[in-house]
């Protein structure tokens, strides 16, 4: 399953090659023309059905390829590695995880203190990232250094998997999801009556950079981004938003930290939702930013909108996410595509 | 003037809601351009020409921009009994919210309330403790006066408190307001003019990214609110109420351009009109990105001094009001060079 493989390679912020690597051979035969630009972002365009048009309307989609993780700074005469994090990640998860430290994923665990030797105090607080460290076996620093080296990239080693219900978990859903249902959705049609540029982004999780430049290069006239997008759904004891819930269709973006939507598009996604049976959620407001906060300040401006696969432990070592979810994103952007045109006068 | 001000600073129009403000703006200054238009994120950018038999040389473009959007909420959820939870707009004190209204684009009105029990008397009370009730006994009937995603805006009238304007949305329907006169004003213009009137600009100048961008300004000039140092016990801060326009050398995200400032300096000195240097330690304006835009623009700020900015009841003085207007005809009314 294409899901699996893109959740299961390794792409940090900054080191995006594997996972560009494997979308590469999956859209090469799907796209008329691709390249991939200075920062590092794979953009692919399939070519307007209509090749008599003077210039066709261009129409951006962007799903990015990092993920968040660490990465190595120091390594201890003992062997053992520090490192920060790449990207927003919450101290709590880490402790007693296993990782996959550099391109040559070597195993390591992240260390934790016994619960036998905690004291009291100890208990009740969070330990932060830079009192953790990563033991991948050696015992010198010598030994560390014949296999990882200060700088080197380390993702979670979380295995892909069916749960109950149409369940998956994972890591990497945030935006594997989203580059994934890019892909069905470059597979599902041969054109459309634009040119469609399918970009994969780079260093999202680290202040959307790679669509920054994507954006100015493509020069589109409207932009989509795809993502994963957080999900609060568990019980709780006030009556608050969950932000999003699994299972309850794509998330549409009103408004968000980096961007309001363009009410026109999400117009048109919600019309269509409506006359298809596809169901949809909105995404709590304010909360979040993606590659459209970027993409909608590119030149003169361009009016953009976000779907989302919900996805429960986001920013951790392992997400879930629900197969429906998946499926009635690609189908409601295939649906809204070709109503798209409807939003401009036609030649 | 005051006429105007009144009913562009009780139009609706929280960041990303400018739709009714631009109307009413597009209303006031059609007749007086010679081309506006509304581009992809919402900005009215308008265009003087200039007069014809100029001296051979390009005019020089210039851009002088005030923002439509105001603070205000947007509704992050509806509950079960019909309250509405909500995620600030831009700088929201929570202090200055409770015992206030919010209205709605379609005129549905609400009043803040907190979670009182949550809250202690000596806490000060946060945002996301605090809801909106619009009067729906239920979530059913909230549902159908308003949904998830829309924004509402402090609702209060404005009035007059001496020579002083009292009103939400001072920030920057003012500078709005100065921009309308001005284009109605102008008789001579040897520049290529844009007024443009941005969107966003609460949430990160966003509307002016992308309108800079598109006009490619040899020079820019904002015209927003800032905030004063003349109240008990204020932050020092060396602006005054009615000691005239401010003219700006530095905020949080800007160095004014020298040659800009000394522009305005210069103008106001040779009108005879009060003005005061601003240095402002927190906060920018439209200005801010308008001067990295593509290979950079020189920029700088006309602010008006504004008592309790960001709050219901945002004080500006007249007297300042009209002499900024003065001020923006003098420096457009010659041929502008640094």
């Amino acid at each position: 399953m294409l899901l699996q493989s893109l959740s299961e390679a390794c792409g940090l912020s900054g080191n995006e090659a594997e996972v560009r690597n494997l979308i590469l051979k999956e859209v090469q035969g799907l796209v008329d023309e691709h390249r991939i630009d200075t920062l590092g972002n794979l953009i692919t365009l399939k070519r307007c059905s209509n090749t008599g048009a003077a210039r066709p309307r261009r129409v951006m989609i962007a799903a990015h390829m990092d993920e968040v993780g660490l990465m190595v700074t120091h390594i201890e005469k003992s062997g053992h590695l520090r490192f920060s994090k790449v990207g927003v990640l919450d101290d709590r998860t880490l402790l007693s995880k296993v990782v996959l430290v550099g391109n040559d994923r070597v195993p390591g665990v992240i260390g934790a203190k016994p619960i036998h030797l905690l004291k009291e105090k100890e208990r009740h607080q969070v330990v932060e990232t830079d009192q953790m460290y990563i033991d991948i076996g050696t015992s010198s620093r010598e030994e560390t250094e014949r296999t990882v080296k200060r700088g080197d990239y380390v993702a979670f080693a979380t295995r892909f998997s069916r749960l109950e219900g149409g369940l998956v978990k994972g890591k990497a859903f945030d935006d594997r999801a989203g580059c994934a249902a890019l892909i069905e959705l470059l597979r599902g049609r041969d054109s459309y009556p634009f040119d469609l540029y399918g970009v994969f982004t780079v260093q999202e999780e680290v202040g959307l950079r790679g669509a920054r430049v994507a954006a100015y290069a493509v020069e589109p006239d409207y932009a989509f981004a795809f993502e994963g997008t957080v999900c609060d759904d568990s019980p709780k004891k006030k009556d608050l938003s969950p932000t999003t819930v699994l299972g309850g269709g794509p998330a549409i973006t009103l408004a968000d930290r980096s961007f309001f939507a363009d009410k026109r598009l999400v117009k048109l996604l919600v019309e269509t939702a409506e006359k298809n049976g596809i169901p949809y959620q909105f995404k709590q407001p304010m909360v979040g930013a993606t590659d459209a906060g970027r993409i909608h300040l590119a030149r003169e401006g361009v009016p953009s909108a976000a779907v989302a696969v919900p996805c429960r432990y986001i920013h951790s070592p392992v997400n879930i996410l629900s197969l429906s979810d998946f499926e009635n994103l690609i189908r409601l952007m295939s649906l809204s595509l070709v109503a798209l045109p409807t939003l401009w006068p036609l030649p | 003037m005051k006429e105007l001000i009144a009913r562009l600073v009780e139009a609706y129009g929280p960041s990303g809601n400018e739709e009714q403000v631009r109307a009413l703006i597009q209303d006031e200054i059609k007749a007086h351009v010679d081309e506006a238009r509304v581009d992809a994120l919402g900005n009215l950018v308008a265009l003087l020409k200039s007069d014809p038999g100029g001296q051979g040389k390009p005019p020089t473009r210039v851009m002088v921009a005030a923002h439509m959007d105001e603070i205000g909420i947007i509704v992050t959820h509806i509950d079960e009994e019909g309250f509405l939870r909500f995620a600030p707009i831009g700088g929201l004190t929570p202090l200055t919210i409770l015992g206030n209204r919010a209205v709605f684009a379609n005129g549905v009105t609400g009043t803040f309330g907190m979670e009182k029990r949550e809250i202690l008397p000596t806490e000060k009370p946060k945002l996301d403790r605090m809801f909106l009730d619009i009067g729906a006994p239920d979530k059913e009937s909230a549902l159908k006066l308003v949904s998830v995603g829309d924004a509402a805006a402090f609702s209060r009238g404005f009035a007059q408190a001496g020579n002083r304007l009292l009103a939400k949305a001072m920030d920057d329907r003012i500078g709005c307001a100065i921009l309308i006169q001005v284009v109605k004003t102008l008789k001579r213009n040897p520049n290529d003019i844009y007024f443009v009137f941005t969107v966003q600009e609460e949430v990160g100048c966003r509307g002016a990214v992308t309108s800079t961008y598109g006009v490619q300004p040899d020079l820019a000039i904002a015209v927003d609110a800032t905030d004063t140092g003349d109240t008990p016990e204020a932050r020092p801060m060396n602006v005054t109420l009615g000691k005239g326009p401010a003219i700006k050398v530095k905020d949080a995200g800007m160095l004014a351009h020298p040659a800009v400032r000394r522009l305005l300096v210069e103008a106001a000195k040779g009108l005879g009109i009060p003005y005061q240097l601003e240095v402002l330690e927190g906060g920018s304006t439209d200005a801010m990105v308008m001067q990295t835009s593509r290979e950079g623009v020189p920029s700088g700020v006309v602010s008006i001094p504004c008592r309790y900015v960001h709050s219901p009841s945002e004080m500006v003085d007249y007297d300042d009001v009209t002499n900024a207007v003065k001020l923006l005809i003098k420096v457009l009314e010659d041929r502008v060079t640094i």
